[in-house]
């Protein structure tokens, strides 16, 4: 298996040739003293969402992990490239707008070495993972937490903080995008939340941090059928930008029927065994991981 | 939300008084002859004996009666002994290897902020204290008497806070003014809350005290502000032997704040300061503090010893004593306020926070003595343990054989960083009334990976993601802080965490 197949698909896909956004190259990665992932590859280009599928236990949450930078998912070989495009015009502009910026050709045509950098560092370097189980933080409004985590990415691109009355209106622009009432986020960070409010609070974070690739590990379990549809929908107006790209970890063909995917992964045993158009997402649902990992 | 917002008005309002004490500091110090004036030296030699008592009386112009009260509280003292049942590890002191009367206090003086050490000045630029109040708080000459006049004169809040509390009927003055100018009412409650034979400390405090705050609310009176030391012209140098005393008669209210959230450095190690609180029928007292006392250095070397005795008697049907306390400082920490519930229906409360880090000791939490009907009280206690700390909560909750229906509710959270800490909760329950509704809850809990992950991933540093933690597990506490404090408070929390991550 190669990258190969992504570069023909891009090419029949996009009349142009696409900014490469996040390069993985031969990833290992272990948890304790066990090899997770074992040379998994993986190019992303900005404007595009991956889908990666695959049996419990091949590494997919792994994979989020060790991008994110999380203590205790060890990268003991390969390497990560992260090449976000700038906004035109610079720092500071677009937080609150809608419009897709003009896109620029990242400067030095080099990208950042990711794995050296911190949790917080990547953060604000434009990666968002939308967690699994998100974490409840006791006595932390939500909107505290939002303001925080936001101004320190700002603060941290030599952007300006943005100030309370700012930070509000994007909060509510946002939180009206996933339809969650201004009262969840007074509340404290995933306290009493249900598993699909946890999740929907989840893209609400990622609309106002507004990252440039957003790493969703299965963000759809614990939807129910409208809530689905609203966090898709979400994604789709925060994520589906020339400029922004998704990799969405995911189980079922549901939440791909909203968020159509352009690259489709099989993820097994650490690797990607096989990759495909959306078509993929069904032919795994009809058939199972078990014959397609085997085949590939 | 609306916290941080005020945050910005109320860094801007300090920005905007600091501009105003510069100019005033500008213009000040072009008059020659300003600020020099004659500081008499006076200090009793080393040592504690019925000498150094009576030599403190007479500086302090007190009439017989306090000297006698004095000179019988040191003669009780001589035949204590330290009291040794709290988790502290406390070495020798030698009582007679020290001052106890030195005014002014012989404070380094500093020409300028360059000379202050640069750790102090960041901690300051940390908590967004102004460069005047900086260089009051340093102790750069001059700067006390020209900041603090200029500072509160330029926004006319000492001179209208005067008039409005005379307006009021509120007494607010020093214990020695108030030893002169108002000795029935000092006479009437001096030691009746703690008694002189109380505890080793508290009867030290009695022979030696070397100032603090008396105040007076009278009957029916809301003091028209919170009061506070800070405010109080002339209140330095007051801090080793502190006593307080505040009264408040029927239907008033007050609330009162103490402490700093800067980082106070003193000479003296020792420090036992005793504060009695008494509300009459109806009446309200809240009383909140903010303890930064020097802990001594990473390795534990040096720091302050606070010994404080702090109780409250509610001694009116109805009355309510709100004990609020953020204990940052200090190398050792003995301090229980403590609420005497006598007045039918009266209501004790304690909030608190303990935080220690390196190589601190706290031994912390309150009493809360129900010996009247229908009384309630709330204990919420909350320790944040890091470095090599340790941090004991001890509270007692009592219900006599005459208290019917009292309720208590009590919880104490401990949270622990690293795995080098300790954290220990020590409740002690005596219910003689078995209609009371006693209740304790406790937990224990370390910051979780996921927790630091989670915030990590948003954005925020490894320090900022504790420092936003800890907030939110103190957060009951810091949200019963009057506004400005609250936010000092926060920062504080996380300046006294720093190279605690990691």
């Amino acid at each position: 298996m190669t990258i190969s197949t992504g570069v023909t698909y891009r090419l029949k896909n996009f009349e142009l040739k696409r900014n490469q956004m996040l390069k993985i190259e031969n990833l290992h990665a272990t948890v304790g003293d066990t090899e997770i992932l074992k040379g998994l590859s993986l190019e992303i280009n900005a404007g595009e969402i991956h889908a990666i599928m695959g049996p419990n236990g091949a590494g997919k949450s792994t994979l989020a992990y060790a991008l994110g930078g999380r203590p205790g998912y060890d990268v003991t070989a390969g390497s990560v490239t992260f090449t976000p495009l700038p906004l035109a015009g610079g720092a500071g502009g677009g937080q609150t707008s809608d419009e897709a910026p003009p896109l620029t050709p990242p400067a030095s045509g080099r990208g950042t070495d990711l794995l050296a950098l911190d949790p917080h560092e990547r953060a604000a370097a434009g990666i968002f993972l939308g967690f699994q189980y998100p974490v409840e933080i006791p006595g932390v409004s939500n909107l505290q937490f939002l303001r925080e985590s936001l101004n320190a990415q700002r603060l941290a691109r030599g952007e300006e903080a943005l100030s309370g009355a700012e930070f509000i209106k994007l909060a509510k622009e946002k939180a009206a995008l996933l339809k969650m009432d201004m009262d969840m986020l007074k509340r404290a960070v995933n306290v009493g939340f249900s598993g699909g409010e946890k999740k929907r609070n989840e893209m609400v974070q990622m609309g106002i941090l507004n990252p440039k690739l957003a790493i969703l590990d299965e963000t759809d379990s614990g939807l129910d059928i409208d809530a689905l549809r609203t966090v898709g929908s979400g994604i789709n107006a925060i994520m589906r930008k020339p400029d922004k790209a998704v990799l969405l970890i995911t189980h079922y063909q549901r939440l791909l029927d909203e968020v159509k995917p352009d690259f489709v992964h099989v993820l097994a045993a650490g690797r990607i065994v096989k990759t495909g158009g959306p078509e993929l997402a069904l032919q795994l649902e009809e058939e199972g991981y078990e014959a397609i990992a085997e085949a590939a | 939300m609306s916290d941080s917002v005020k945050t910005s008005d109320y860094d801007a309002e300090r920005k905007e008084m600091n501009a105003e004490a510069q100019e005033a500091v500008d213009k000040a110090s072009a008059y020659e002859f300003g600020w020099s004036s004659d500081i008499e030296q006076d200090f009793a030699p080393k040592g504690l004996n019925e000498d150094t008592v009576r030599f403190i009386s007479d500086k302090k112009g007190e009439p017989e009666w306090m000297l006698d009260w004095r000179l019988k509280a040191f003669r009780m003292w001589e035949k204590m002994e330290s009291p040794d049942w709290a988790k502290l590890e406390i070495p020798m002191i030698d009582y007679q290897d020290a001052y106890y009367y030195a005014e002014p206090k012989p404070k380094e003086k500093l020409g300028s902020l360059d000379e202050v050490d640069p750790e102090i000045l960041r901690i300051y630029e940390k908590l967004g204290i102004p460069i005047e109040e900086q260089k009051v708080l340093a102790g750069v000459e001059g700067a006390r008497k020209v900041a603090v006049d200029a500072v509160f004169d330029s926004v006319s809040v000492a001179t209208t806070f005067r008039k409005e509390l005379e307006d009021a009927g509120v007494i607010f003055r020093s214990i020695s003014e108030a030893i002169k100018e108002y000795p029935d009412l000092v006479k009437k409650y001096l030691g009746k809350v703690v008694p002189m034979h109380d505890n080793y400390f508290a009867t030290l405090n009695c022979a030696v005290f070397s100032d603090g705050t008396f105040v007076y609310i009278p009957k029916g009176v809301k003091c028209p502000m919170e009061l506070s030391t800070y405010f109080r012209i002339n209140a330095e140098n007051t801090g080793q032997f502190e006593r307080t005393l505040i009264v408040a008669e029927a239907g008033s209210y007050v609330s009162y704040l103490e402490g700093c959230t800067a980082p106070m450095r003193d000479e003296n190690q020792l420090h036992a300061a005793v504060v009695e609180l008494v509300a009459m029928d109806d009446a309200e007292i809240k009383y909140s503090t903010v303890q930064n006392w020097y802990p001594g250095d990473e390795n534990g070397k040096g720091g302050i010893y606070n010994f404080v005795t702090k109780r409250g008697l509610c001694q009116g049907k109805n009355s309510k004593i709100s004990w609020t306390q953020v204990e940052t400082g200090s190398a050792v920490t003995w301090k229980y306020p403590s609420c005497v519930l006598n007045g039918e229906g009266s209501v004790g409360e304690f909030y608190s926070v303990a935080l220690t880090n390196n190589y601190q000791q706290a031994d912390t939490g309150t009493k809360m003595i129900h010996n009247g009907k229908n009384t309630r009280s709330t204990i919420i206690s909350k320790g944040i343990s890091a470095g090599h700390s340790d941090n004991t909560y001890r509270g007692l909750v009592r219900v006599g054989p005459n208290a019917e229906n009292v309720r208590n509710f009590t919880q104490c959270d401990s949270l622990l960083l690293g795995d080098q800490s300790g954290a220990h909760t020590v409740p002690y329950i005596e219910v003689k009334n078995p209609t009371a509704t006693i209740e304790h809850e406790a937990t224990t809990s370390k910051i979780s990976d996921d927790q630091m992950f989670y915030a990590q991933q948003r954005g925020l540093d490894a320090e900022a993601a504790v420092s936003l933690i800890v907030n939110g597990f103190a957060k009951e506490v810091l949200k019963e802080l009057p506004m400005e404090f609250a936010v000092e408070a926060q920062k504080l929390l996380a300046i006294s965490l720093e190279g605690s991550v990691g």
